[in-house]
């Protein structure tokens, strides 16, 4: 789960973790009283989930209040286009109004997880290289990136700061500023099951203070179950609606662009659907997993989810019957039918568990769907109803 | 031989009395799993089909002879579940809950560390070796006994697979399913490893999909370490980067672990890749033909 950059430096402020003082606005008269609040130059930044919103004309600088209105009134509510955004853009809810500060450099610091083998552990990436994406220092200048694996019994010891200190050329009370920093960072990625904390730019202030100027925090879809304060912040806006449905049905939904719809039980069989619909020349419009014990009734809102994507033209069913019976999947399309007007070629792959029962159901229900017994031959017909 | 699970699997299962434990638990016994005991704490003293239900792994262990460990403990609590059966000596463990936070495997991997267990999953199908038995819930009627060794990070996918070589008659030693998690407790090299030293398996399928590095890895071990042929799908080639597709571990982050690195990396290792994957068990019988045959085939 993702959160926007003004939740993250909560936390941060929370975890003793200096960030620059500011509030966020949801109007222009809102970002103004912040900016006459803390008094001084202000930076007025867009808050969406995407980043490269500089270059979008997502964040501005203003030196009075009434500057910090007219800033907060060209973001707020604009179509904001970022590389990460895709042409369409994100529009922008709210700003972060915060006091500028005068910066001598810029250094990257995040905490991620190793998931490789025999490696598994929370690293810290350390560059003196920050303020641009870290992916593009990795491309150019690799040597720049220094990373520090934090061992799970040992916790972040003082060398590795050290050793990451050194890496940014950082004076002795800057050094001692980081240990802090890295501790706190680390402590806060333990205690709130974060996947992803990344400080950038780090900021070496003209006073010689660090400061994390802008940040991101990502959270691990699988921990959210026990901190209720963390899925508290999760902004609906920023994503797609039908995704949401898709959560509350537990049904895992990945909207993409094409117009072969298709439905399957368990991940890996979805994405290879997914992969089947583009070999036999189509595009696949989603990625739906229905999960391995769905009941009809979860068939039938997945079916609504996959029908309500105004993209689809053609409905792909493809189910391996294992845990999740080919009986229960026909009725819960047989039900899906009655409550929901079909108005698309529908392709019915059934396989395993049930499946002449399944099928027996299908055939007698007057319902209008293709065949098709094979994986391939699934995916074939689909991407010809279309023409 | 097979590897895994084998004649002298005696299976305790954690968290016998939930509804997906019992459910397969009684599938499993229809296969023939030898299932000895149960778990679930505070139903000690109970029993499911006649199979002893006790509060602790280590009872199971002493007074049944378990070695072997099947979890279905809700998420919040299979750690736990994971760290009691390490500490009971169970030597294979196989955790079948999906959904425990990255965080959590971080402990339980240094808790594996210098034990004397092994871990399968979690979020994981199980294994079945056929003739034997099975530890989770790959349907039953999809196997049959052979000397393919399949390995995947996937459930139905790799319930398809199977499937596919069933019908062509083509039997397996052992099918892995080894999670879609991003840190499981054995990897592709740890069962590719067993496969290879395995008498009766004479040809791998190994099924990845997007995300991490795991296959590329793997395509490095294959190049040293095995001889057997191994043949290859790895699923997600229409994936977009930055989503989660469903499995936890199925993420394409900056650029990094898209299904053509892979194939690429599988192809340089030798290892016979294929796109298509309805012709995965096609592509298996045409290299065990091709094979001097040791044992007859169907």
């Amino acid at each position: 789960m993702k959160v926007h950059e003004y939740q993250a430096k909560n936390l941060l402020r929370d975890y003793g973790i200096p960030v620059p003082r500011g509030e966020v606005a949801a109007t222009p008269e809102e970002a103004r009283k912040v900016a006459a609040k803390l008094a001084g130059r202000v930076v007025v930044k867009a808050q969406i989930h995407a980043g490269g919103r500089g270059k979008g004309g997502g964040i501005k600088t203003a030196s009075s209040p009434d500057e910090t209105y007219a800033a907060a009134r060209s973001i707020i509510g604009m179509q904001l286009v970022t590389h990460q955004t895709g042409p369409e853009g994100k529009r922008v809810r709210r700003v972060l109004v915060e006091e500028a500060s005068a910066v001598r450099r810029e250094l990257y610091l995040s905490l991620v997880v190793d998931r490789s083998r025999g490696k598994e552990c929370v690293v810290f990436m350390a560059s003196e290289a920050g303020g641009m994406d870290i992916e593009q220092v990795a491309a150019t200048a690799p040597e720049k990136i220094v990373r520090c694996s934090v061992h799970p019994v040992v916790g972040v010891s003082p060398f590795q700061a050290r050793k990451l200190s050194v890496s940014m050329a950082l004076d002795a009370p800057q050094s001692g500023q980081l240990a802090e920093i890295c501790r706190n960072l680390y402590r806060l990625f333990l205690e709130k099951d974060c996947s992803l904390l990344e400080i950038n730019p780090l900021a070496v202030t003209a006073q010689g203070q660090l400061l994390a100027l802008d940040t991101k925090a990502n959270f691990d879809d699988d921990g959210l179950y026990r901190h209720p304060e963390i899925r508290e912040l999760r902004d609906a806006d920023e994503e797609e609606p039908l995704e949401i449905a898709a959560r509350s049905t537990s049904v895992n939904y990945v909207k993409l662009d094409g117009n072969v719809g298709c439905m399957v039980n368990g991940a890996g069989l979805a994405m290879t659907t997914m992969d089947l619909i583009k070999l036999a020349g189509g595009e696949p419009a989603n990625f739906l997993d229905v999960g391995g014990s769905a009941s009809p009734e979860q068939i039938e809102k997945a079916f609504r989810i996959l029908t309500s994507d105004p993209g689809v033209k053609c409905i792909l069913i493809n189910v391996f019957g294992g845990v999740l019976r080919c009986d229960r999947v026909s009725a819960g399309l047989i039900q899906a039918a009655e409550n929901i007007e079909m108005k698309l070629p529908m392709v019915v792959r059934l396989q395993g568990t049930n499946v002449e029962e399944g099928r027996r159901m299908l055939r007698e229900s007057g319902l209008k769907f293709t065949v098709a017994d094979g994986l391939y031959e699934a995916a074939q017909k689909a991407v010809s109803l279309i023409g | 031989m097979a590897i895994l699970l084998d004649k002298t699997s005696r299976i305790v299962i954690q968290g016998i009395t939930g509804s997906e434990g019992s459910f397969h638990t009684r599938e499993s016994v229809k296969l023939g799993t030898k299932v000895v005991a149960g778990v679930t704490p505070g139903k000690g003293g109970k029993d499911l089909d006649g199979i002893p239900v006790y509060d602790r792994v280590i009872d199971a262990v002493q007074k049944q002879g378990a070695n072997v460990s099947g979890i279905y403990t809700p998420a919040a609590f299979a750690p736990d579940a994971i760290f009691e059966a390490i500490e009971a000596g169970i030597g294979l463990i196989v955790c079948l809950t999906e959904g425990l936070p990255v965080l959590e495997m971080i402990k339980v991997k240094q808790a594996l560390k210098g034990s004397g267990s092994r871990l399968i999953g979690p979020n994981c199908p199980g294994i079945t070796t056929p003739g034997v038995g099975k530890v989770g819930f790959m349907p039953n009627f999809i196997h049959r006994e052979g000397d393919v060794g399949v390995v995947s990070r996937s459930g139905t996918l790799t319930y398809e697979m199977i499937w596919q070589l069933t019908e062509l008659g083509i039997g397996q030693s052992t099918s892995v399913g080894i999670g879609g998690d991003p840190i499981v407790g054995s990897g592709f090299i740890d069962i590719l490893e067993l496969f290879q030293k395995d008498p009766q398996t004479e040809a791998i399928v190994m099924i990845g999909e997007i995300g991490g590095t795991a296959e590329e890895e793997a395509a490095e071990f294959i190049q040293g370490h095995v001889t057997k042929p191994v043949i290859s799908f790895v699923a997600g080639q229409t994936a977009p980067p930055g989503r989660r597709m469903g499995h936890a571990g199925a993420i394409i982050s900056n650029g990094k672990g898209t299904a053509e690195e892979k194939f690429k990396a599988l192809e340089r290792a030798g290892v016979t890749v294929e796109k298509n994957p309805a012709e995965i068990g096609r592509r298996v019988q045409e290299i065990l033909k091709a094979m001097p045959c040791s044992i007859p085939r169907g």
